[in-house]
């Protein structure tokens, strides 16, 4: 039997499958992206950017489900092979990856919200979203599209860190670092 | 349409209409050149979660002939052209004469031949036509309200649904509603 909650070693389940559920869309937000400002056809483009909103929110439910989570289930210590470095600075890391994840989608809803163009969201054509309330402008709209930008490449970098620093773990330490997050707790540990 | 109208109004007037009783079929008669001062064409287009967008198209030309003796054999023909479509946003203009919606590089004309006026009420009429766009026709009809004849002149108000799915513009559905609403003021001068 899997433990759904974490442990003081291990990570439970629900964690598990929140840590990659998210890290896959977010990774594929990210190449979305990049690819639907850069789409000739304008129609495709619009479809697109559609489909980039709608995930938005999908990831958006997820982080809040996982923040929630995160707040009533410790995460595992580190292994004794960490560093005295690295006890330091994977709590912040760790701390930037949650707040890059939430910053991202709400910096994304904030664009479309203050956009004059005034498209409508409606995520996965299943019901409108609403706007955040805040004041459209052209200017508005330039500043937290350029924010969502620098956002999404610094969180991408945060992300490349992320991934270096557990492949590190793996094969360089050689602990279990990685493997906890792909085997749930027995309960037991 | 605008024809057919007239016909209603001409009717109207046998029948002692107090509006239009001055309009007879004899008087309005003849062919018409919708003149682009005095005439527009709207659009609006509903949006999910309410409100919507409106746009007007700049430029058009099109004859309306009002049949002396049968309003049914009257005509209207109207050619817009949609790289004229505007709605105030500069992106969204782009968006619609784009491959998305119009494509009006390669289809420059939007256009509707009458097929048939049917008198619908004193001052009304029922225009059924062909609209083509993309180049796909189908069938619309448009609603016809006479507006008045003086001197030379002739005016139409002239409302329709149109889906504008069947023409191979769907995109943005059901953000954006597959019905356009039709609001149009045709001018005509005779000759």
């Amino acid at each position: 039997m899997q433990s759904i909650t974490n442990t003081s070693t291990r990570y439970g389940w629900a964690m598990i499958v929140l840590h990659w559920l998210i890290g896959i869309i977010f990774i594929g937000q990210f190449v979305l992206g990049f690819v639907m400002v850069r789409t000739a056809s304008q129609r495709t483009s619009f479809e697109l950017i559609q489909l980039h909103k709608s995930f938005g929110f999908l990831l958006l439910g997820l982080i809040v489900l996982r923040v929630a989570w995160r707040l009533g289930n410790a995460a595992p210590v580190l292994p004794a092979s960490a560093g005295a470095l690295e006890r330091r600075t994977a709590p912040l890391a760790h701390f930037a990856l949650y707040a890059f994840q939430v910053a991202l989608p709400l910096s994304g809803w904030a664009l479309v919200s203050v956009s004059t163009l005034e498209i409508p969201t409606m995520p996965f054509n299943l019901f409108v979203m609403p706007d955040l309330p805040l004041t459209e402008s052209d200017a508005a709209e330039g500043f937290w599209a350029s924010a969502h930008w620098y956002l999404a490449y610094a969180g991408i970098a945060l992300v490349a860190l992320h991934v270096a620093a557990a492949l590190r773990h793996h094969f360089l330490l050689r602990d279990n670092v990685l493997a906890r997050m792909i085997t749930p707790s027995s309960g037991r540990e | 349409m605008h024809a057919r109208i007239l016909g209603l109004a001409a009717f109207a007037a046998c029948l002692v209409m107090p509006v239009y009783a001055a309009v007879a079929l004899s008087d309005a008669a003849g062919s018409y050149t919708i003149s682009p001062s005095g005439s527009s064409i709207r659009f609006s287009i509903g949006k999910a979660g309410g409100g919507g967008f409106d746009g007007a198209f700049g430029r058009f030309k099109g004859t309306i002939r009002i049949d002396n003796g049968d309003v049914g054999r009257s005509k209207v023909d109207l050619t817009i052209y949609p790289e004229s479509v505007g709605t105030g946003q500069g992106r969204i203009d782009a968006f619609l004469r784009s491959d998305a919606v119009f494509d009006a590089a390669n289809n420059p004309e939007i256009q509707f031949r009458s097929t048939s006026v049917t008198r619908t009420g004193d001052t009304t009429a029922l225009v059924t036509g062909r609209l083509t766009a993309r180049g796909k026709t189908f069938p619309e009809k448009f609603t016809a309200e006479l507006g008045g004849l003086k001197g030379g002149t002739i005016k139409f108000h002239v409302t329709g649904k149109v889906l504008r799915s069947r023409y191979g513009m769907d995109v943005g559905t059901p953000l954006y509603s597959n019905v356009v609403d039709f609001d149009m003021t045709l001018m005509g001068k005779r000759g």
